[in-house]
């Protein structure tokens, strides 16, 4: 059960950063990108072969995440002068072409056999009492935090008593559900680190970089530069009329945005301990855009909050066929199929996603 | 006093073999309200365009305090001090009436990228100066108690005046107005015309398309009139009234 907590969190951290990356490009700064994943690969595949190389990983993962972002500059330089569907087309096109080279090449990549075995950090680290001590010191402290974060979170919504009753019960639900799934995982993690292994290493370095990433872009989006991206979100015509160069600043949020993306590539490749380019599926940049939709445009809480939605929600339905009379493959197409569902729902009921912002909502442009 | 702000002459474009703008020029004189008038479709939004630089002239030179901006790009023409306002108000409608402001001031240290993480003190004293220079033009035209609120909950004549406030920040020299009082109420427009007015006072010279008459006649100092996209006359407002080839023009002769 430990283990298995310790693995989704893993994963909603991927997917927390990965989104992050999205949330930055079409939530702040209205680029639509549908070809997320493209950084991804690329951040996955540049950290694996370097480390393979001998390079040390942290540098490795830089390296990945600098040619993540220089292909954002390569396509944005291309496209992001023309219409935004054109940069929809062209991402597209450019992840799918990134995965069939990667699927071909055979001397580097190694094609369709994928690269099975690869440095990973902290991989055959055995940490004594004081390193165990030093990793359960970091845990409280992301722990202290998150919660701490929702817990303002919950007082501000019980303080202000914005909006009918409904929607102060529903956020402070949400808060409270939220401390206590950060207090499950607090408590597993503490758990794992005492008796270590590689999972939990990963995962305490990938809550401590997906709590800086959130931190940063926090600052970013509420700076005057965030500003600026949100004004071209919203009209780029009144962005170049104020004196923007909005060309410059939709490059910055692509190759800052790829370069999150790309990080997050590193992290999938270390979960995964061995990546075949199947595993980059269109898929997952569209599960990204579930993610975002699903936690609220534009606020980087709720793209967090989304992968976890999403992540409980793939882990609980894992488990339909026990109780079904259904094939694998159909329960495999039954959960693509409720997420559709779930999605239509929540557009139904909650367009703006869980922490988006009903009264933007009622804004003609 | 006599001196031209802007000029531009012989501006040309054409769409697809239909000439909207067809050697047009137009002088706006320093600290003066200069009008720009004509029938439906003669291409006055069009020439604003080509001056702002948001549609590419195929002929013709423009000059803005004594500087060719003909080869500019749009933002550049902006931060040059001559700024554009649009025939329907345009305002970012999810950030709030402050953030609509803000985000006009020019040269701000934290609009950088690299300079926002190294330098805090300054960026919060700057943002402290635009939000005070933010206010007081907020206060004056009237929409200082919707500071908070999003600016897609104004209606059309406070997106107007929200759209001038905004283009006040930037400083300008220059400010292209696009109907300012095109379905906008009898009584707002009269407010609108006196702030325009008290502006041009502070030294802000403007150049108006307008169809309300009464507006162009009270407010301009001159008048341009264009016609198909071609100079037709131009004089004091007096002069324009009586001018026969205008009448006819608009009479549709």
């Amino acid at each position: 059960m430990i283990e298995y907590i310790v693995f989704l969190t893993i994963n909603a951290g991927i997917y927390s950063i990965f989104a992050l990356g999205l949330n930055l490009q079409w939530g702040i700064c209205g680029l639509i990108n549908f070809g997320l994943v493209a950084f991804m690969i690329l951040g996955a595949y540049a950290t694996i072969l370097l480390s393979l190389l001998g390079v040390p990983i942290i540098i490795a993962v830089l390296v990945g995440a600098l040619l993540a972002s220089l292909m954002g500059l390569l396509i944005g330089l291309s496209t992001l002068r023309l219409r935004e569907d054109y940069l929809a087309i062209v991402t597209i096109g450019v992840a799918e072409t990134l995965r069939l080279i990667v699927q071909n090449e055979q001397e580097i990549t190694k094609g369709t056999f994928g690269i099975q075995s690869f440095p990973l950090p902290f991989a055959n680290w055995e940490p004594n009492l004081f390193f165990k001590l030093v990793l359960i010191a970091v845990l409280t402290v992301l722990a202290i935090f998150c919660i701490g974060r929702m817990v303002k979170f919950v007082q501000k919504t019980l303080r202000e008593k914005l909006g009918p009753n409904r929607r102060i019960l529903y956020l402070t639900g949400l808060g409270m559900v939220g401390i206590i799934l950060a207090f499950v995982i607090y408590l597993s993690g503490v758990i794992a680190v005492s008796d270590y292994s590689y999972k939990v290493g990963l995962m305490i370095l990938e809550m401590s970089v997906l709590a800086l990433f959130y931190l940063g872009l926090e600052f970013l989006v509420n700076s005057p530069w965030g500003r600026v991206l949100k004004s071209i979100r919203e009209d780029e015509e009144v962005a170049k009329a104020l004196g923007k160069n909005v060309f410059i600043y939709k490059l910055q949020a692509f190759l800052i945005g790829g370069a999150v993306a790309g990080i997050a590539g590193s992290f999938f490749a270390w979960q995964l301990t061995a990546i075949y380019p199947s595993d980059f599926d269109s898929l997952l940049t569209f599960n990204a855009w579930i993610i975002v939709v699903l936690g609220g445009a534009g606020s980087n809480a709720g793209t967090i909050l989304g992968s976890v939605i999403f992540w409980i929600y793939e882990s609980a339905t894992r488990f339909l066929p026990t109780i079904g009379i259904l094939s694998e493959s159909q329960v495999g197409a039954l959960r693509v199929m409720l997420i559709g569902l779930i999605l239509i729902v929540l557009m139904m009921s909650r367009p703006q996603g869980l922490l988006g912002k009903t009264d933007e909502l009622t804004l003609n442009r | 006093m006599d001196q031209a702000l802007l000029s531009a002459t012989g501006l040309s474009k054409n769409f697809g073999g239909i000439k909207a703008v067809n050697n047009a020029s137009i002088e706006v004189k320093a600290n003066s309200i200069t009008g720009l008038i004509g029938p439906n479709g003669a291409g006055k939004t069009t020439l604003f365009n080509l001056i702002s630089k948001f549609i590419e002239p195929d002929l013709g030179k423009v000059t803005f305090s004594k500087q060719r901006i003909d080869h500019l790009n749009p933002y550049q023409v902006s931060r040059a001090g001559c700024i554009r306002t649009f025939q329907v108000a345009k305002v970012l409608s999810r950030l709030s009436v402050m953030e609509n402001m803000l985000v006009a001031a020019p040269k701000q240290l934290g609009e950088d990228f690299l300079q926002v993480w190294f330098k805090g003190g300054q960026i919060r004293r700057q943002e402290r100066e635009n939000k005070e220079l933010a206010m007081s033009i907020l206060e004056d035209i009237g929409l200082a108690n919707k500071v908070n609120d999003y600016a897609g909950v104004l209606s059309g004549g406070q997106r107007k005046l929200l759209e001038m406030g905004r283009a006040l920040m930037t400083s300008p020299k220059l400010i292209l107005l696009d109907e300012p009082a095109a379905g906008v109420n009898p009584s707002l427009i009269s407010q609108i015309s006196e702030h325009i007015i008290n502006w041009n006072r502070q030294g802000i010279s403007f150049l108006i398309i307008e169809h309300n008459m009464e507006v162009i006649m009270s407010l301009c100092d001159h008048v341009w009139v264009i016609a198909e996209g071609t100079n037709l006359a131009d004089g004091k407002p007096a002069e324009i009234q009586n001018n026969s080839k205008v009448l006819e023009a608009y009479l549709g002769g």
